[in-house]
């Protein structure tokens, strides 16, 4: 990404306008915009059914929008194979149930869509592998089968395994809500480990404590729109939408 | 206000190992209650009657060398099997060529039991079958190597069983992925064409194939074109175990969580290498059972092929009993056939469920 000689700013990671998108009959996003700088920071929140899984879904292409356009490192998303694939490449995800792949070890699980993909050298995808495992705290791991790990061990080596394609964005879809309480603040310390290393991260959670900790801004989302976006001091300080207003009373106890 | 009753740990319990479990013994087994005492009483008597007889019949007065007069009036002629073997095994294959068709079904044998183990599931053994099932082609056929011709209607046997099983399955197993696929696609033309090919084909005997294939087909043809009864068996088991394959495998297909394919896709991976490193492992290894249980399916209905005028195991077997000179031992020869199809059909089953529990271990959940 090259430095826009006008103005002197880095064009934005990702550009989300006019996105609209039907379940059927059903407007899941109405009329979404958002734009992400480089090495932003942004939680997502708001009640279920609300549009923010799919909102990032859309980003790669899990789901498919019918109007608007998003654009991720200057490449617009269209029906277009190569164009996805290309976004895809580049944006890491972890999903809400790992999705690791039962039937790989935890390191043929972080190498093959670097040899596939990127047609890395098999030494090359091994000790990346053992590099990215290392850095979310499970090296000794490497052999095992994902069945064998527990749930907080599985959400990292997905982490893991996504950061393996050196990817300049990451989406988070909820990734501590299957865990149990004990495993959640593990999988939190290395989102905030990513999030301190400058990666452009875009999460849906609700976990509020980590919006306060490294978000540089937090959306509230509900029935399928953008409701209010603000800086985590003033999202959680002085809330100004009533939707809000009563979401965040609920969620905070 | 009502007592609260507070506790606070001093000691910890102490960890114990788990009462041994009581074996029930042979005598509890058999005469626990009234209902077993009786089954086994029952069951006793139908021995002491059933095995006195059979032993008599198999052993005591038996043949077990000699020709067919001495067959007469006796127990079992395990003679006529030693006198006959050639001509069960491997039909009207001219008897003086017969080394042929023995080379062939060692060969299989060979290759099968240097597939089994996982360190020999190379590209190489992958190439070796190929160059089995070709060159066995090439050898039962003798004109290409100069041997002298021998037509596949004189074929017969074992020969043929090995190899309509293994072309039809080799053939119809990428065919029913390609099938079970079709069925899941988004494109509404290969729904249509996938559901018709495997709904008519499950819907029709596999008899009523056969004949199709041997008589309708080449009425359809336009003239000069001819296929060989055995090319022609072919095409419909074929067809026949990829319709079955397909929906087994459509099975596996349908019990991944959709995850696995987002997660695939996400990380950049096409569809096609999705689908060979992701999707059909999974699939393929979730239905080893009914997979296991089509294959053993196909084998043992290769015999229909008689219909159609072709020599397999069973019908080879038959044609033996032909002869005058000898009192048509039909049990005999029946036990020796059901024997090899056992052997076949039990060693699949064992291996498939090694098979299960080695690709199991580790990934159970």
């Amino acid at each position: 990404m090259t430095t826009s000689p006008l103005t002197g700013e880095e064009p934005p990671a990702i550009v989300i306008d006019g996105l609209n998108k039907w379940y059927g009959d059903y407007h899941a996003l109405r009329n979404v915009e958002l734009s992400v700088k480089r090495g932003e920071r942004i939680v997502i929140c708001g009640p279920s059914g609300s549009g923010k899984s799919t909102l990032i879904r859309c980003i790669n292409a899990l789901e498919t929008h019918q109007e608007g356009a998003i654009t991720v490192n200057g490449t617009q998303l269209s029906s277009n194979f190569k164009a996805i694939d290309e976004i895809r490449r580049d944006v890491g995800m972890v999903f809400q149930g790992f999705n690791l792949f039962p039937h790989l070890t935890i390191l043929e699980n972080c190498m093959l869509a670097p040899m596939r993909v990127r047609r890395q050298p098999l030494a090359e995808a091994e000790e990346r592998a053992r590099h990215f495992l290392a850095r979310v705290r499970i090296p000794e791991q490497a052999d095992k089968y994902p069945g064998q790990l527990s749930g907080g061990q599985q959400q990292r080596v997905a982490i893991a395994r996504a950061l393996c394609m050196s990817p300049s964005v990451m989406l988070f879809d909820e990734p501590t809500s299957a865990l149990d309480a004990e495993m959640v603040k593990e999988v939190l310390d290395i989102m905030v480990d990513l999030a301190e290393e400058g990666m452009t991260m875009l999460c849906v959670t609700h976990e509020m404590g980590f919006a306060r900790q490294v978000a540089d801004r937090v959306i509230f989302m509900d029935a399928g729109q953008i409701v209010e976006m603000n800086t985590p001091a003033e999202f959680f300080g002085n809330p100004r939408h009533e939707r809000t207003r009563t979401f965040l009373a609920q969620v905070l106890h | 206000m009502m007592p609260v009753e507070a506790f606070l740990r001093q000691d910890a319990e102490a960890v114990r190992p788990a009462p041994a479990l009581v074996k029930r013994g042979w005598r509890k087994l058999l005469f626990g209650d009234v209902a077993s005492s009786l089954l086994t009483v029952l069951i006793s008597l139908c021995a002491l009657w059933a095995v006195p007889r059979v032993l008599d019949w198999a052993v005591f007065d038996a043949v077990w060398r000699g020709n067919g007069q001495a067959c007469f009036d006796a127990g079992a002629c395990w003679a006529f099997l030693g006198a006959k073997w050639p001509l069960i095994l491997f039909g009207i294959y001219p008897p003086d060529q017969q080394w042929r068709p023995i080379v062939v079904v060692l060969a299989f044998l060979a290759i099968t039991l240097w597939s089994l183990p996982e360190r020999n599931w190379t590209r190489a053994t992958a190439t070796g079958w190929l160059v089995v099932i070709v060159s066995s082609l090439l050898l039962m056929g003798g004109d290409t190597l100069g041997l002298q011709p021998v037509p596949t209607g004189d074929w017969g046997g074992l020969p043929i069983t090995i190899l309509l099983t293994v072309l039809s399955l080799t053939i119809g197993f990428p065919f029913g992925i390609l099938l079970a696929l079709g069925r899941r696609s988004e494109d509404r033309m290969m729904r249509w064409l996938s559901v018709g090919f495997i709904e008519i084909v499950r819907g029709l005997p596999l008899l009523t194939m056969l004949f199709i294939a041997a008589i309708l087909l080449p009425l359809m043809l336009p003239d000069g074109v001819t296929f060989d009864n055995l090319s022609r068996a072919l095409v419909a088991l074929t067809f026949y175990s990829a319709a079955y394959l397909a929906e087994v495998i459509r099975g596996g297909l349908q019990s991944l969580p959709k995850g696995q394919e987002e997660a695939a896709r996400a990380l950049g991976l096409g569809r096609l290498a999705t689908l060979r490193f992701i999707i059909l492992p999974q699939a393929i290894h979730a239905v080893i059972p009914p997979l296991t249980n089509t294959v053993v399916v196909v084998v043992k209905n290769t015999s229909l092929v008689l219909v159609v005028g072709l020599f397999d195991l069973l019908s080879a077997g038959r044609s033996a009993l032909t002869d005058p000179d000898w009192p048509s031992p039909y049990i005999e020869t029946y036990i020796l056939v059901g024997f090899v199809y056992f052997v076949i059909c039990f060693g699949i089953s064992r291996y498939s469920l090694w098979l299960e529990h080695k690709l199991s271990a580790g990934v159970q959940r």
